[in-house]
């Protein structure tokens, strides 16, 4: 068990940065036309790192499994995002913009790291507009503000629901803009599969060009992973189909330390699984939660009723309606943060009051909301006496104006009317904290290796607050990595091209047609998805949103026994050397089968509840999460030795030295 | 629900395709279409025989990776939304559902029914930006206000997936609505003054190149659109373009 | 497509002006017939550009039309048209290839017995005779029920391509419905005057 150096500069909080910058080395202009970097990821991380770095003269390579750089799941994020800007005159400040971070991930990110992002996250907003971000706005022309759960200001921006789309395409036009400059290479359609380690160094990648098939090697002075979450290991979630670890696990394998892989942030309000069908679950705005009341029949009677379809909701009286987080949080009620709002429900529907087929749902009900301001408007409009029909009338617009495009979606999916009829709601893996280990330079253990964005274990601790994903990805990728690359990179600047005919590519390559002919050799009898849905089923029911250790340990061997047989097997029809969505898939998944194991092992060793990740061993009498700063005031970060069994824990001790430790309460 | 899905099959973009038929069943009302090919797929895999090949990726209408042209609409028969969007209850037991790439001699068919749209990043990448670095010293963003009105429109026009369904639609597999929307989303903004006329006519000028239609204005692509991108950004498009070309 | 469009439609009613006038008052239409023949402005420059004009749109139309099938090189097998535009939007090039065809008719029918009368047998101006050519060009049910039929098809292309024009010149905006009103009332109406021209004089002199 060896320690970590984070490489924090030294220095008052709010001045480390920007000394740091100062401090730091620069390459020149004349130079950095000799220098090539690769970024593995085209989301709002990665392709703003390219963009920026392919503005500041090096030649930049992209690589994105998609069609296009345009489609990174980035776009898929709908609330907002966290900038301290103050226009609200709110109070806000980067300070509290760092405290509130700090506490919503339950203590447990870096304290140097989270400053810098809530310092550099107003220089996202203007750097967004100029770019031609349509951000929602006020009638006065200026920018618009909502607010977001578990903080005391108005600091997220937004544009409707569809806030990542939006910045992930202005990310994407300043790629655009590189790439008819001809600074970025882009390698769409790609896969990175494996990390060449040339001296000690990351000196490129071995990537497949997934509509030819062909494996090819490129090579630069640094490599930079901005490849996502890994929340996909679950199999349903709300990530993309493509996403996967895939990029940051072979970085792992060659060296990266893994951190904190059980941080896993489970969203209280997706819409519920329906079937054994089903391919991927989608999210509601955690905005519903501002005007939705959630709740669960009070008696187990009614609840089986409404199961079996012989109840409806609308039909229970409201003294036998259980508003179960109204109930134990009196003070948050349903604005409780995301992972407290989720074992809530968890909880409740293992005591059997799931409200829909599979048990598994609870209600999201705006019918107080409707007559709430059904009688606003009444009043405002000038309507004395109005009658029910014309205040449901009124309110139901006025739902429509604020949640529109949300509450159509969901009718879409579910065929309800979610104005007649309560919501059904459930939790489902949304994000995932943890990832690559990286020092504040955003470095991982391999020399030359960057990670950014999701694919970093990042600065959300043990849960992340929304509309905070954005912010940090867009500020590793415009702000922080442009900089501290290049202090790294001014060893380089008499390198010279890095040649592709080492050895170093050569077993890389290799090891990559191995591993992949060996998967096309097994001629199982099993899809590739029998595999995944198998392990989304032990990581869902044992490593979700609440744990404890026999059934961690129990995931572990049925994980490590699926990964045998999944290597006996699975089935996987064509070849390498052409398109080949199955194999695609299939290296996917092996490198899930090792990550869910390790998650399982993180979550076994840390004994404290905190955030995302809930012992059940380790909780107040209420059932409150209990966590421990005595012993577990750590990032743990895993060396890859082989088996997932065999890794080794390096622990980062986190210290506190402007924040006071306190514990969450939303009571 | 038992159906007769009527599949387009083609090796790669060298070879001739042909409809295949495949007869499916146990098809549930709340699966997804693309769902429903999942279920196709793992048959077709369990028989040792190759998947049919499609886009698709986030499944929740955003991301604009799936396509398809479904028994003759782009994004089958539902409106304003994608095909991952669009559920098996819109269809009836015993159906027949012919199942196309998007075509368009732009689009060409990579394999099945997936196809290529790099022709709309070239469209971008000719001038759909904003030129400004990343410097961390751009005035503040409340130093150019935008009026609501136009924010929103511009707003609007940015919602564009870029899914290709207006090129499907439309009988002249034009690009117009796409090209519209980029280059209207700019327009309405104070910050897309400068490079105006330039862009228009870049854009415009790689989007011929690219070997699209022209527009006739028939508007199928506003119909068609899972965004409902309005004709309104062509017409736009249209007047800038002229006035750039009369400034010259 | 669209100038050249506005142009013709410019012209068109124009025309259904002056001809609307022969079932009103035979000297009125000779006169203004007489002006229009002999007026060097109008034979010199506007009867060059109105043939010019002719010419550009069915070109255009043509090599537009040849580009837009070019643009999909491979059909659909099922291609549901009609489920997100109009037939009339979709078949311009149908419509506007009858009334290519009729136009040759009628360049057959007037216009080339007119520069013959003119230019090649050099004829003497006479301001009376253009009422009773006209007249006796309606005598046959042959030509009228061609006629009608082509100003049907006219108004289908009209009906479309009139409105579509101001999208092509970048109008869109709040007047776009009262424009698109306007253009839809002028597709109907100045075809049925032509209509109604033929078969009024067709049923007053046949019996």
């Amino acid at each position: 068990m060896g320690s970590l150096d984070s490489k924090v500069p030294a220095g008052p909080l709010a001045d480390k940065w920007t000394k740091h910058k100062n401090d730091i080395n620069l390459v020149n202009p004349a130079n950095k036309r000799n220098i090539d970097i690769i970024v593995v990821g085209t989301g709002l991380a990665g392709g703003s790192a390219a963009a920026t770095l392919a503005e500041l003269g090096y030649n930049v390579k992209t690589f994105c499994y998609q069609d296009s750089p345009r489609r990174a799941h980035s776009i898929a994020a709908q609330g907002g995002i966290n900038a301290a800007k103050n226009y609200q005159g709110d109070g806000d400040s980067p300070y509290r913009l760092f405290y509130d971070t700090i506490k919503g991930g339950d203590y447990r990110s870096r304290e140097a790291n989270v400053y810098r992002l809530a310092e550099e996250s107003v220089n996202i907003i203007d750097q967004c507009v100029a770019q031609g971000v349509p951000f929602a706005r006020e009638y006065g022309g200026l920018l618009d503000n909502r607010s977001f759960g578990g903080v005391l200001v108005s600091r997220t921006f937004y544009a409707k629901g569809q806030t990542g789309q939006q910045l992930l395409l202005g990310a994407y036009a300043a790629m655009n803009r590189q790439i008819n400059r001809g600074k970025i290479k882009a390698h769409n359609r790609h896969e990175m599969l494996d990390l060449v380690i040339v001296d000690g160094k990351a000196r490129g990648i071995i990537a497949r060009n997934l509509v030819t098939g062909a494996i090819e090697r490129h090579s630069a002075h640094a490599v930079v992973l901005a490849s996502g979450g890994y929340g996909n290991v679950f199999y349903l979630s709300t990530n993309a189909m493509g996403s996967n670890v895939t990029a940051a696990w072979r970085a792992h394998r060659r060296g990266a330390y893994f951190a904190n892989p059980c941080f896993t942030q489970i969203h209280p309000t997706c819409i519920p699984v329906s079937g054994d069908h089903q391919s991927k679950l989608t999210l509601m705005s955690e905005s519903l939660r501002n005007d939705g009341r959630i709740w669960v029949p009070k008696r187990k009677e009614d609840a089986e009723a409404i199961r079996e379809g012989k109840l409806k909701p609308t039909q229970l009286k409201e003294e036998d309606r259980d508003y179960y987080l109204e109930r134990r949080y009196p003070a948050f009620g349903n604005l409780v943060p995301r992972d407290v709002a989720s074992r809530a429900a968890k909880e409740r529907c293992d005591a059997g009051f799931g409200v829909n087929k599979t048990g598994e749902a609870v209600y999201l009900d705006f019918s107080a909301a409707i007559e709430r301001y059904g009688k606003e408007k009444a009043l405002t409009s000038g309507i004395e006496n109005p009658d029910k029909e014309t205040i449901t009338r009124l309110g139901e617009e006025v739902v429509a104006a604020k949640y529109g495009n949300l509450f159509q979606m969901y009718e879409k999916i579910v065929d309800e009317n979610p104005y007649k009829t309560p919501m059904m709601i459930y939790p489902a893996v949304h994000y995932t904290m943890g990832g690559l280990w990286v020092d504040y330079n955003l470095q991982t253990t391999i020399p030359g290796c960057y990670a950014a964005g999701e694919a970093n274990f990042s600065d959300h601790g043990a849960n992340r607050l929304g509309a905070s994903a954005l912010m940090q990805g867009l500020a590793d990728g415009y702000f922080v990595l442009p900089y501290t690359i290049g202090d790294y990179l001014s060893d380089d600047i008499r390198t010279g091209p890095i040649s592709t005919d080492s050895k170093e590519f050569e077993e890389a390559e290799n090891t990559v047609r191995e591993r992949m002919q060996s998967l096309l050799d097994t001629k199982g009898t099993k899809s590739v998805d029998y595999f995944h849905k198998k392990l989304g089923k032990i990581m869902w029911n044992k490593c979700g949103m609440s744990r404890n250790e026999k059934e961690l340990k129990e995931a572990i061997a049925e994980i490590s026994a699926l990964r045998e047989e999944f290597y006996k097997e699975v089935s996987i029809p064509g070849g390498m050397d052409e398109m080949n969505q199955e194999l695609e898939k299939a290296g996917r998944v092996a490198d899930f089968l090792e990550l869910g194991e390790l998650f399982a092992k993180d979550a076994l060793q840390r004994n404290e509840s905190c955030g995302g990740h809930f012992r059940e061993e380790y909780q107040t009498p209420e059932g409150e999460a209990l966590r421990d700063d005595k012993n577990f005031r750590y990032v743990s970060a895993w060396e890859y030795k082989g088996e997932p069994k065999d890794a080794v824990l390096h622990k980062e001790e986190l210290e506190f030295e402007n924040i006071e430790l306190k514990t969450r309460s939303y009571k | 629900m038992k159906l007769l899905l009527k599949i387009w099959r083609q090796k790669n973009n060298d070879s001739k395709g042909k409809l295949v038929e495949y007869p499916i069943s146990g098809i549930e009302g709340d699966m997804s279409f693309l769902e429903m090919l999942d279920v196709l797929n793992q048959e077709l895999i369990e028989k040792g025989e190759e998947p049919v090949v499609f886009d698709h990726d986030c499944r929740e209408g955003i991301c604009g990776s799936c396509s398809l042209q479904i028994n003759g609409e782009p994004h089958g028969p539902d409106r304003l939304i994608t095909t991952c969007q669009l559920h098996m209850r819109k269809f009836n037991d015993g159906d027949t559902i012919v199942i196309e790439p998007f075509r368009a001699t732009a689009f060409p068919v990579i394999k099945d029914l997936m196809i290529d749209r790099s022709a709309f990043d070239r469209i971008q990448q000719a001038g759909g930006y904003i030129s400004v670095n990343t410097s961390g010293n751009t005035v503040d963003a409340n130093a150019i206000p935008v009026e609501k009105d136009k924010a929103d429109a511009s707003f609007n026009a940015a919602t564009c997936i870029g899914c290709g369904a207006c090129v499907a639609a439309c009988k002249n597999a034009s690009a117009m609505l796409f090209t519209s929307a980029k280059v209207s989303q700019f327009a309405l903004l104070p910050q897309g003054q400068v490079e105006a006329a330039e862009r228009v006519q870049n854009m415009v000028r790689q989007m011929d190149l690219e070997g699209f239609g022209n527009c006739t204005n028939t508007g199928a692509c506003e119909v068609e659109c899972p965004k409902g991108i309005s004709l309104e950004n062509i017409a736009r498009m249209n007047r800038e373009y002229l006035t750039a070309s009369a400034r010259g | 497509m669209a100038l050249s469009g506005l142009f013709l439609v410019f012209f068109l009613g124009q025309h259904a002006t002056i001809n609307l006038s022969s079932v009103i008052s035979p000297e009125t239409f000779n006169s203004w017939s007489h002006f229009m023949g002999y007026n060097p402005v109008v034979q010199y420059i506007l009867q060059p550009i109105l043939i010019a004009g002719v010419i550009v749109h069915f070109v255009m139309g043509i090599v537009l039309e040849l580009q837009n099938r070019k643009a999909r090189n491979v059909r659909y097998a099922q291609y549901k048209g009609g489920a997100n535009a109009p037939w009339v939007s979709r078949n311009m090039i149908l419509t506007g290839l009858v009334v290519l065809a009729f136009l040759g008719l009628h360049f057959y029918d007037f216009w080339v017995p007119e520069m013959a009368y003119k230019y090649i047998e050099a004829n003497p101006e006479d301001p009376t005779r253009y009422h009773h050519e006209l007249v006796e060009k309606f005598l046959s049910p042959a030509r009228v029920g061609i006629y009608v039929v082509s100003f049907v098809l006219l108004a289908l292309h009209l009906w479309h391509g009139f409105a579509s024009s101001f999208q092509s010149m970048g109008v869109n905006n709040k007047y776009s419905p009262a424009i698109r009103n306007f253009t839809r009332l002028y597709a109907i109406v100045v075809p049925l005057i032509f209509i109604f021209i033929a078969l009024y004089h067709h049923f007053n002199h046949t019996h």
